[in-house]
């Protein structure tokens, strides 16, 4: 059982340059199941018990999305909200997520100085990363190394191609 | 040879029948053509088969007593509010201007006053049965000179029914017996007696004897009911026929209609072609072959003032150009109801038998040029439809085709147009009935008139080319047809469809058709979700609850395709699902609370 469930969340791929290359790199992995949130949710609307059954299906779980605010896109913080319920992610018996990995692999606008004290951003990635390895923790899964791309927007096409082929080789190691 | 005896009649007028209707039938000229072919051979003129005409004759009268029965039961309040305006407007100016110019020419041909008047009336009427089909047959009657031409019948068939009940008032010859005719008080007394009782009685009666649940008790009802009203209209001397229309309308909002109508109905088809055969049997052949000048000439004025006035009637009542002279080539033989009305006057003294003769022999001939003028006029315009859409292939090459047809440009089909061209995407749109056409044409859509489920049309409008095909017609077989087509000719094209309703939606499925719209579903959902509001749920949730909603059901649509044959099975499912929705809902916000409650720790 090594499967990996990759959590898509970008409002507009048509539009997306790191994701979609990232997207476009890993889809033909073996054991990978892609779940594109917005195009399966264009009105908000998650089907909750579809969501958990890919989740308790897989090992390993990767969330691959843009950095909006320091955060997640919308539809990526309301999957949270609606599909890790109390009684199946966390609380007494929400355990079925336990022991899985869990795995970010973002994109940000801001480049990798940005992200320092005397950059614009003023604090270094991992500073704006604890809420969500809490939330791995508190659903008892295993925090893995984020996988960034820094400057994601003044990115050239061989920046772009070389992170995406890091990332399926990191995903591919996990299945 | 004559054959004596009323057997003897009776087969040998069924053979005719059984001979001669099916083949004319078969060369599109029609049933009543064909009665009326037989007639002339069995009658006295011919094979003299049949000798006893006037007889007959005053037998199958009844058939067009029943006729107008069952034009009375027909009569829908609803559909003669609607096109109000195109039935008295439209079917006014059409019988007016008809009869007037015919009757005018007749005087001039020295023809007294009340012949002439008899003459232009019968003449301007058209022919339902002729018209009504070929409009069918085309699928020509949801367009606007299709509702058009369906008015103008419509109207005929109301018109026939005061001239018929005048013509016994003012006969000039006396009635049989002695009798003084009728005076109008006594008409009205009785039409409103009729009226009055009918209300009264004629319900619980029915209801009575329906009660009894024996199908022939109930036919002979029926058939007393016509016969019954047409005995007393006849001892006053009255239009037999004005008092079944009567009965009939009297009829026609009670919930016997149906059951009156299908047990009538063979009867009056039966005494209706009786009666087209007396008329077969006494035209004057001799007579009448005896001025073929003038038989020609009347069939040849007849048809040309007839399109002539049709064709300005079209341009006056705002028909579009494109189908204005189909609307009037078919419109444009005289009717059946003309026998009726030129039989009549005769036996009422307005006519002498050799007019009257002419008359019949020019309706006969009429009808049958309809089925000649429209052949022509298909070649006509196949022939202008090629070398138009010729000169429009030159112009294709520049302009790209378009990617998207829409098929039907109603309410559904003009959103997704619209949406598509908000967001400059081209889309090709066919209709029977683009009413803007320029404005669409200006918005930048392509426009094509016609039925979607042609194929040259299809071809005609790119589906070689295009990528979707939107099957928006609201027309439930027209929509399947189109699919089956599509699928077989252009299997490229992915097609989303309007489904009408779920039975639809099934047969979506069966053809794999996997993208589909309820064409209420989603509008009724959002209704349903203001509702939710107004009870005090918040717009989210409310919102939520509606989404939850629209999975459960196309969950359950999908679940009951394999059932959809079996009634039983598939009322038990439904019930289950509903029942399984509510709990559902029920648990799931159980559960948000319980998500909620969880995070209140210290
Ligand atoms: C609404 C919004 C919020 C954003 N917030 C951030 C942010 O907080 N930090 C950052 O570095 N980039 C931010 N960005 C930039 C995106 O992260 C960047 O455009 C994206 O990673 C490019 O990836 P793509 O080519 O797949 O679209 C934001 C962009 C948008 C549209």
């Amino acid at each position: 059982m090594s499967s990996l469930l990759f959590v898509f969340a970008h409002p507009d791929p048509n539009r997306s340059r790191a994701n979609r290359a990232v997207l476009d790199r890993v889809r033909d992995l073996s054991n990978i199941t892609i779940s594109d949130l917005y195009e399966k949710y264009p009105r908000f609307h998650i089907r909750v018990a579809e969501e958990q059954a890919l989740l308790e299906a897989a090992s390993t779980i990767v969330l691959q999305y843009p950095m909006y605010w320091y955060s997640l896109p919308p539809l990526l913080m309301l999957w949270i909200d609606d599909v890790l319920t109390e009684g199946f992610a966390y609380g007494k018996s929400g355990n079925a997520l336990r022991g899985k990995n869990f795995c970010l692999s973002f994109t940000t606008g801001g480049g990798s100085e940005a992200y320092s004290p005397q950059g614009y951003h003023e604090r270094p990635i991992t500073d704006f990363l604890p809420p969500l390895m809490q939330t791995a923790r508190l659903c008892g899964m295993k925090w893995l190394e984020p996988l960034i791309l820094h400057g994601a927007s003044r990115a050239t096409p061989e920046q772009i191609d070389a992170h995406a082929r890091h990332v399926r080789t990191q995903l591919e190691a996990l299945t | 040879m004559s054959l004596g005896g009323g057997l003897a009649t009776t087969v040998a007028l069924l053979s005719a029948a059984v001979v001669i209707v099916p083949i004319m039938q078969r060369l599109g000229l029609g049933a009543v053509l064909g009665y009326l072919a037989a007639g002339v051979l069995v009658g006295p003129a011919a094979l003299t088969w049949v000798t006893e005409v006037e007889f007959l004759r005053h037998f199958s009268e009844l058939g067009v007593v029943l006729f107008l029965f069952l034009v009375g039961l027909e009569l829908e309040p609803k559909k003669l509010w609607q096109l109000r305006l195109s039935i008295f407007g439209l079917g006014t100016a059409q019988m007016l201007a008809t009869a007037g110019v015919a009757a005018g020419a007749l005087i001039l041909l020295d023809w007294s006053p009340s012949e002439a008047l008899m003459g232009g009336l019968g003449l301007a009427l058209s022919s339902t049965a002729i018209g009504l089909t070929l409009m069918r047959e085309r699928n020509f009657l949801p367009t606007t000179a299709g509702q058009a031409g369906f008015s103008v019948l419509l109207f005929q068939d109301l018109a026939i029914i005061p001239i018929l009940a005048l013509l016994p008032v003012y006969a000039p010859l006396k009635a049989q017996g002695g009798v003084e005719n009728p005076h109008a008080w006594i008409v009205a007394s009785v039409i409103v007696g009729i009226i009055v009782g009918g209300r009264i009685l004629l319900r619980p009666v029915l209801r009575f004897v329906a009660s009894a649940h024996l199908r022939e008790t109930f036919t002979a009802l029926a058939l007393f009911l016509v016969l019954g009203i047409s005995l007393v209209m006849e001892k006053l001397h009255l239009s037999m026929g004005l008092g079944a229309f009567l009965a009939g309308v009297l009829l026609a909002d009670s919930e016997y209609r149906h059951a009156l109508e299908t047990d009538l109905e063979p009867f009056r088809g039966l005494l209706l072609g009786l009666f087209f055969m007396t008329v077969g049997m006494s035209i004057p052949i001799e007579a009448v072959l005896a001025q073929p000048l003038a038989l020609f000439l009347g069939v040849g004025f007849i048809l040309a003032l007839k399109i002539a006035l049709l064709l300005s009637l079209a341009r006056i009542f705002k028909i579009p150009r494109s189908q204005a002279t189909f609307f009037s080539l078919v419109l444009s033989q005289v009717g059946e109801f003309a026998f009726v009305l030129f039989a009549m006057a005769k036996e009422w003294g307005f006519l002498s038998s050799e007019k009257s003769g002419l008359l019949l022999a020019i309706v006969a001939l009429s009808m049958v040029s309809t089925p000649i003028l429209l052949w022509v006029y298909d070649r006509i315009t196949a022939r202008k439809e090629k070398t138009s859409s010729q000169s429009r292939e030159a112009d294709k090459i520049e302009d790209e085709s378009h990617p998207v047809i829409i098929a039907g440009f109603g309410r559904f089909g003009q959103i997704i147009g619209r949406l598509l061209h908000a967001n400059g995407i081209g889309t090709t749109v066919l209709d029977y009935e683009p009413e803007q056409i320029e404005l669409l044409r200006r918005f930048g859509f392509k426009v094509y008139y016609g039925d979607a489920t042609r194929l040259d049309l299809l071809e005609a409008a790119g589906a070689a080319k295009a990528k979707i095909l939107v099957v928006a017609i609201d027309d439930v077989d027209a929509s399947i047809k189109l699919i089956d087509l599509v699928r077989e000719h252009f299997p490229h094209l992915k097609i989303v469809a309007r489904a009408r309703n779920v039975q639809h939606v099934y047969e979506l499925i069966d053809r794999n058709v996997s993208v589909w719209e309820r064409e209420l579903f989603e509008g009724s959902l959002n209704a349903g979700t203001e509702v939710l509001r107004l009870m005090g749920w918040t717009a989210f949730s409310a919102q939520k609850a509606a989404h939850r909603f629209r999975d459960h059901n196309i969950a359950m649509i999908m679940d009951l395709a394999p059932q959809r044959k079996n009634q039983k099975e598939m009322a038990t499912r439904a019930q289950a699902a509903r029942d399984d929705l509510a709990k559902m809902m029920a648990k799931e916000h159980a559960k948000r609370e319980d998500s909620e409650s969880a995070w209140n720790t210290q």
